[in-house]
């Protein structure tokens, strides 16, 4: 550490070839964070899902539908403990790149399979007590400025409405809040009874049923039960966790967590390109200083030391600010302005991202200070 | 023009001077060309992923053809219309006409899960019910391997790309869809269109599996040419029977693929971006330390006469030579590595799988060139300028 001042001053020689290293770091670093955050949005909040619940779609595909009266019938299941129904309303608000997810939902059953929608008892009451009553995530609220008592038209794209008009109107009664980082809040649930009596086609028809299990352990037995249930019948369903279901929606997308690997990968291979030829350099022109340090009595191991120092300092000096920027940058919101349900930068990643600031500070470090150290006292001082 | 000339001989010889102690510099100088190398790899990496959809989409869209969909549907996938309006549809004027009558072709598309080969899990694979006429309105689709499935049968044939990218579609195979057992009979091509992509079958028995009716959800339908389209889109919005909305085939791809194509360009601009920003600096610092390296040497051209002007644009095609192998490299790499990668993804507009091949147009090459190029002058000028101004006699002192 009493050499910390030295290292100050060799650092401070080059002011900007320091400071366009730091920045190089730094915008590595940016990248990475914002890199980690969309990665989330693609995973689509599969670590999230809960462990107790499953989803009861149709076989062949979940655009088809499955008969209402199933709902009776898995709540009769050994160690089911509650079945809630939804059903995909797919209208527009405005313009279809104002995209957000909707669905019908009974209030109270949904509720209380998803504890993570925090609603006041206030708002609670008031969905219980609307017909056109519907409730919005707190990021879906924000992105359009809505507020309680607002009236929202939507446009049907799948359900059209039983006059023949394309419009339904909902009253917002209810804002929910997420009870953690990663609880999706820019959905909107309106009341299924409205949907029923509303629609002109599809009667007695839901999207999918979520489940909840008992114990979670038995999931795979009850999902088999209820698939067999169902099997040779018109419907036939596919059961399956939660997650597994959310897993299998993201992997559609394709292999994203490989693209973005191989992105970052490149990143880091440039930057540490970038800082590993600052470092050889301010080593090439002070080999004469070292060389007068050897000399002074500094041992070999004490000059790689320094030279790692200066390495490391850079390193963290720009990966810190890169993380912080990053996590600024993130906090302020996704690049669609609130359409990615899930966007943040995951502590897991923050922690593997200060591992890899101390990576890059060795590894740029590490050649020239071995050369450093190496460095034969008389031949470098004759140079 | 003598004074142009002479000008023009220095910038020759400063420049030939720099580029000659290049080998003396070639660690910071590779960093800097590989760094830029870098950048221009991953943009066209993500640039050719949106290309390939593009091209993919526009393969399908034939100029003379239309699309009629129910009101408010954003897609195939939302649509309903009853057989008697796909007839008016067909009866409307501006539809060309056939050997078995006008060439409008009623559509169903409903899609399955079928696990991605990739992943082992579920994908939404379109399966397209189809009439007899579909095959003159989308005349690019033709069997490739096996035979053409029979009319009134549970059989079907599938695209070469979804064959490639989703389990149990070889031939021979069967599926359970609706209530029937559908057997795969052919493979079809179809110039590299999205169709590729889907599972085709005869609508009428698709329409019984799914207990449709009469009903289909789509009118793809070729006109006498693509000016005809007016005359066709005013005849059905004005038919009271009907509550459609008519587009170009064109222009329905071109809206199909917005949302996805937008989403990866602007994504990949921004990564390419900041990484450009981080190269940006790299490049300065070669530059800057390629000045202060040869601070004697210029101080000693400028002491001999040289201009400052010369000097200053040989530190700038020093800069813009390296970037520009930079550019040639990276882009060069990524045609190596991707061009022609065939892959699959989910078009969130249509909620079904598309699969495309990524594709590095010489478009794209030019644009990361010129990403490189644009990087390189950045990188050279605040060094280039440093050169110029280097006080002569306390530089000849120097080192």
């Amino acid at each position: 550490m009493k050499f910390a001042p030295l290292v100050w001053a060799n650092l401070r020689r080059k002011k900007l070839r320091t400071l366009l290293t730091i920045l190089s770091i730094l915008v590595a670093f940016v990248l990475y964070g914002y890199l980690s955050a969309i990665r989330v949005a693609f995973n689509q909040g599969v670590e999230f899902a809960g462990l107790d619940r499953l989803v009861v779609r149709h076989k062949v595909s979940l655009i088809q539908p499955l008969p209402e009266s199933y709902k009776a019938r898995m709540e009769a299941v050994d160690g089911v403990e509650l079945v809630a129904l939804a059903t995909w309303f797919g209208g527009v608000y405005q313009r279809p790149t104002n995209f957000f997810a909707q669905m019908p939902v009974e209030p109270e059953p949904f509720l209380e399979m998803f504890p993570e929608y925090r609603l006041s008892p206030e708002e609670r009451r008031a969905w219980a007590e609307t017909r056109t009553g519907a409730i919005v995530g707190e990021k879906l609220a924000s992105r359009f400025g809505w507020e309680i008592g607002d009236r929202i038209p939507l446009q049907a794209s799948i359900w059209p409405n039983k006059d023949g008009s394309d419009t339904w109107e909902f009253d917002i009664v209810g804002i929910y809040e997420g009870a953690e980082k990663g609880t999706d809040t820019t959905q909107f649930f309106f009341r299924h009874d409205y949907f029923h009596e509303s629609r002109g086609v599809g009667s007695g028809l839901v999207g999918w049923y979520w489940l909840r299990v008992a114990d979670p352990d038995r999931s795979a037995q009850i999902a088999a039960r209820i698939d067999g249930m169902f099997a040779n019948s018109s419907a036939e369903t596919k059961t399956e966790p939660e997650n597994a279901f959310i897993q299998g929606f993201a992997n559609q997308v394709g292999n994203v967590g490989a693209i973005l690997t191989g992105i970052l990968a490149a990143v880091f291979f440039t930057i540490l390109l970038v800082a590993g030829n600052t470092m050889a350099q301010a080593v090439r022109e002070r080999t004469a200083e070292l060389a007068a340090l050897k000399a002074i009595g500094f041992t070999a191991r004490g000059v790689l030391g320094l030279v790692l120092g200066e390495s490391l300092l850079l390193a963290a000096t720009g990966g810190a600010l890169g993380l912080s920027l990053a996590w600024w940058l993130i906090s302020r919101g996704d690049p669609t302005n609130g359409a990615l349900p899930f966007f943040f930068f995951p502590a897991d990643d923050l922690l593997l991202g200060v591992a890899l600031v101390l990576f890059v500070g060795l590894a740029a470090g590490i050649l020239p200070a071995l050369q450093a150290g190496r460095l034969a006292i008389a031949d470098a001082l004759r140079r | 023009m003598r004074a142009l000339g002479n000008w023009l001989s220095q910038v020759a010889a400063v420049t030939r001077f720099a580029l000659a102690t290049l080998p003396q510099r070639k660690g910071a100088s590779a960093a800097a060309m590989l760094g830029i190398a870098g950048v221009v790899l991953v943009l066209v990496f993500v640039l050719s992923i949106a290309t390939g959809i593009l091209r993919t989409m526009e393969r399908s869209a034939a100029r003379e053809n239309a699309i009629v969909l129910r009101t408010g549907a954003t897609s195939e996938m939302m649509s309903g219309l009853s057989g008697e309006q796909a007839d008016l549809v067909a009866e409307a004027p501006g539809v060309a006409r056939g050997e078995k009558g006008p060439l409008a072709s009623a559509e169903l598309f409903v899609i399955i899960d079928l696990p991605k080969r990739t992943t082992g899990t579920d994908a939404n694979v379109p399966l397209r019910g189809v009439v007899t006429t579909t095959f003159e309105v989308h005349p690019a689709v033709r069997v490739v391997e096996g035979r053409m499935f029979r009319w009134g049968l549970a059989e079907v044939v599938v695209g070469v790309g979804a064959a490639r990218e989703f389990q149990g579609l070889d031939l021979g195979a069967t599926l359970d869809v609706g209530e029937a057992r559908w057997t795969v009979v052919g493979l079809f091509e179809a110039a590299g269109g999205v169709a590729e992509s889907e599972i085709w079958a005869d609508a009428a028995v698709l329409q019984a599996a799914y207990n449709r009716g009469d009903s289909y959800q789509a009118v793809y339908a070729t006109l006498t040419s693509p000016e005809a389209f007016g005359e066709f889109r005013d005849a059905l919005t004005a038919d009271p029977r009907l509550n459609v909305k008519v587009q170009r085939q064109t222009e329905y791809y071109a809206e199909q693929s917005a949302l996805l194509t937008g989403i990866i360009t602007g994504l990949g601009t921004i990564v390419a971006g900041l990484m450009g920003l981080g190269a940006v600096f790299g490049a300065l610092n070669t530059m800057y330390s390629a000045v202060s390296a040869r601070t004697r040497e210029i101080a000693t051209l400028r002491a001999l006469g040289f201009s400052s002007g010369p000097v200053v644009l040989s530190v700038l095609i020093e800069s813009m030579l390296l970037a520009a192998a930079g550019g040639l490299a990276g882009g060069g790499l990524a045609y190596l590595l991707f061009d022609g990668f065939r892959t699959a993804t989910i078009n969130w507009s249509s909620f079904s799988q598309i699969t495309f091949a990524f594709t590095v147009t010489p478009g794209l090459l030019v644009q990361g060139l010129v990403w490189a190029l644009v990087m390189g002058l950045i990188g050279g000028l605040p060094p280039a300028i440093r050169a110029a101004r280097l006080p002569i006699a306390a530089a000849l002192r120097e080192g």
